[in-house]
């Protein structure tokens, strides 16, 4: 441990022998990408050699690699160039009191339900000592610590347990993966970072909530979660109120890694701004995550509730490699107004007897196109490999989209792999039924459509699921003519 | 005499231009049981529909009054929140939605509209496994989505327990006896007795006279083509069963 402290210390120093010319004392780097930049980034968070090399050799490859234009999906292009890679976390501007926030902001708080304590922290506004979440977080920590969790920020991570983080990032997701994915690894500027030692069960969700000093995590996040031998944890990414960011895109990097007979459940709910009504602004959510079920008896869950961003992005994979491993995927995505999302999953079967599990719920309203991509791959080894997918389609209105690509790939005679798929309108029967129990539309669509999500939301740890069956009916607002 | 719950005066209605409804006339009092009977296409179902404010029914003629109100101008969702509540022929399934769930959010409605507290999930189980005693409904239904995989039989109890739970002013029973054995007739139709007091109605449409020798009505009508042409007691219903409709029909047919 020491030994590998001192190692940083001596990079640090001689981080400064690669010469770049950006003036250090600055907190923002100029718009632009190159391998000085990188640098910078580099040392500006006091990074070892190893990762150092690691991100220009992730650059490097980007360099070659080109913008996917397969998804389901239409965009301008980001200008790379124009992008600044690095700025040191700012300090929120304080506000005195909720009055100075945003009305509408207030408005969707409200109707999600929020706290008003919950509200301030949210918006910034300065909160009463004893409500602080800083307290709540360090009791937090102080109780995982005694399980020998490690539970911090990516940079932290780095810092003080160099060794784990080494080992294994991009050991799930490589870097010459796919264009998003070398880009996070080139730039990246924080996350989280998640060990569970051998037969631990985490004795909490974590939520990234509870990490604030993460706050601003940026544009380019990475998470690296590693259960040991036995081990168990849920982990909950996101947040149900209304994400706001000057940064149009996002492009994370999730990787996870189970154990013998570990267990990982991966819960996200995400609401980044999706833009106005035509379409004018909203975030580019492109996320790289997956998970490796490397021993035996392993079993990785993703359960997405996916309302928010202009263009999502997304497809939350499992590789089951040990023999017995379980991969599970429940999504339910909704898009609206001019939203566009291309999610799914991917399971690659390579152990025998491995199991996968997939369950797509898409809602599209407005002019919303709504597409699953899912990939079933059974490798030469997988015998007695299994899986079931279901991928339902949800349509409000008649000028929006549901769309399903699903890719299978069997090479071992003794799998079995079984695909249904549904697209359905919501119908007028239906909203009259409601309407003559007393029930107006808005709130008749809102009934359905959790109803319809209902095999998702049972998944979430149960506070999740309530704040998102609420997310729901804000984000499809106005979807009732 | 009471004054009346519903008035339908002269009502005409209709679905894309096609003139359906040609002039109800309806008088239905607090404490009463009325049988509208009709062959196939007489109007039966529209007239539910109508009272209870389906979209793409349109009214072109006469008037309405309901609890001294103008049904006509009230939405779908307050008619029902005032007390309106339609049993459905083909009740619809909502896949997903706990039956519970769904029954609660249409009892809270009401409450709100009659600016009551609402009712929390533990006092609202007490209300409906009471109702489920007295109607003798398996407590399975409360657990199950609304209507999902539910055999006809379930289906219809489950609109009379609905009808127990939101205890309505008038219950429109929409061809309740159809698909259902005689067990289930019998069932259904007791849960409908239990539930009638001096101070509600229940307007029982139907094609067949076999509901009504459990649901006896004060008052029979018969429609066809669009009118009620001819009113009578229980026993009219009886004389249709055994003339058949075409004797009223012969007389004011086509």
């Amino acid at each position: 441990m020491s030994e590998s402290t001192n190692t940083i210390e001596e990079f640090v120093a001689s981080d400064y022998k690669y010469g770049f010319v950006t003036n250090i004392e600055s907190d923002t780097v100029p718009p632009g990408l190159s391998e000085d930049t990188i640098r910078f980034i580099s040392a500006k968070k006091s990074e070892p050699t190893w990762l150092t090399e690691w991100r220009l050799k992730a650059f490097r490859h980007w360099l070659t690699m080109e913008e996917p234009k397969w998804p389901n999906v239409h965009y301008t292009q980001p200008d790379y160039q124009a992008i600044s890679y690095y700025s040191a976390p700012k300090q929120k501007k304080t506000l005195n009191s909720l009055d100075e926030v945003d009305p509408e902001l207030r408005k969707t708080f409200d109707k999600l339900g929020i706290s008003l304590n919950e509200q301030k922290r949210l918006s910034g506004v300065a909160v009463d000592a004893v409500v602080d979440s800083v307290s709540v977080a360090t009791t937090f920590k102080t109780e995982l610590a005694k399980q020998g969790i490690i539970f911090s920020s990516f940079s932290e991570a780095v810092a003080h347990h160099p060794e784990l983080v080494q080992k294994y990032l991009g050991s799930v997701v490589p870097h010459t993966d796919n264009f998003y994915a070398a880009l996070n690894s080139a730039v990246f500027t924080d996350g989280s970072f998640c060990y569970i030692p051998k037969g631990v069960r985490c004795p909490m969700e974590l939520s990234t909530y509870f990490r604030i000093e993460a706050a601003n995590t940026g544009q380019f996040e990475r998470t690296l979660i590693v259960a040991d031998e036995g081990a168990y944890v849920s982990y909950l990414e996101g947040c149900t109120a209304p994400m706001r960011d000057e940064n149009q895109l996002h492009a994370a990097v999730v990787e996870l890694i189970a154990m013998e007979s570990a267990q990982i459940k991966y819960s996200t709910v995400q609401n980044w701004y999706p833009g106005d009504k035509d379409g004018k602004g909203g975030i580019y959510n492109f996320v790289t995550k997956r998970g490796l079920c490397k021993g035996a008896n392993s079993k990785i869950s993703w359960t997405q509730v996916e309302t928010g961003s202009a263009i999502t992005w997304k497809y939350p994979s499992c590789i089951l490699l040990g023999d017995n491993s379980q991969g599970e995927f429940y999504s339910v995505a909704v898009t609206n107004n001019c939203q566009q999302a291309d999610t799914g999953t991917k399971m690659i079967h390579i152990g025998k007897n491995t199991r996968s599990t997939i369950i797509s719920k898409g809602i599209s309203a407005g002019r919303g196109q709504n597409s699953y991509r899912g990939q079933v791959k059974v490798m030469k080894g997988a015998a007695n490999a299994r899986n079931f997918s279901q991928c339902d389609s949800l349509l409000l209105g008649d000028k929006c989209g549901a769309h399903t690509f699903p890719y299978i790939d069997v090479q071992n005679p003794t799998a079995q792999v079984e695909h249904e798929a549904s697209t359905s309108k919501i119908g007028e029967d239906q909203i009259f039924y409601l309407n003559q129990r007393g029930i107006e539309t808005q709130d008749a669509v809102n009934m359905i459509v959790n109803g319809f999500c209902k095999e998702v939301f049972r998944e979430l740890p149960m506070e999740f699921a309530v704040e998102a069956q609420k997310l729901l009916g804000v984000s499809l607002d106005g979807s009732v003519g | 005499m009471n004054p009346p719950l519903i008035e339908i005066t002269n009502l005409s209605a209709g679905i894309n231009g096609k003139q359906i409804l040609k002039g109800i006339n309806l008088t239905v009092r607090p404490g009463e049981v009325h049988a509208i009977m009709g062959p196939n296409g007489s109007g039966k179902s529209t007239l539910g529909y109508v009272l209870a404010g389906r979209k793409g029914y349109d009214v072109t003629g006469g008037s309405v009054t309901y609890d001294g109100k103008d049904l006509i101008e009230l939405s779908p969702e307050d008619r029902a929140r005032e007390g309106l509540f339609l049993a459905f022929q083909y009740p619809v399934e909502i896949p997903g939605v706990n039956n519970t769930y769904f029954l609660r959010a249409a009892y809270n409605e009401q409450r709100k509209h009659r600016k009551q507290e609402e009712v929390d999930a533990v006092d609202f189980l007490a209300i409906v496994r009471q109702k489920m005693k007295l109607l003798e409904l398996p407590e399975a239904m409360l657990k199950r989505a609304v209507n999902e995989g539910f055999s006809g039989g379930e289906k219809k109890r489950n609109e009379i327990f609905q009808m127990a739970v939101l205890d309505p002013k008038l219950a429109i029973l929409d061809e309740t006896d159809s698909g259902l054995d005689i067990d289930a007739l019998r069932i259904v139709a007791e849960g409908v007795n239990k539930l009638k007091r001096p101070d509600n109605a229940t307007i029982v449409i139907t094609h067949y006279q076999r509901l009504l020798n459990y649901i006896v009505p004060d008052f029979v009508h018969v429609l066809f083509d669009g009118r009620l042409i001819k009113s009578g007691g229980k026993e009219l219903a009886l004389e249709l069963e055994e003339k058949g409709y075409d004797w009223l029909i012969g007389k004011n047919g086509k």
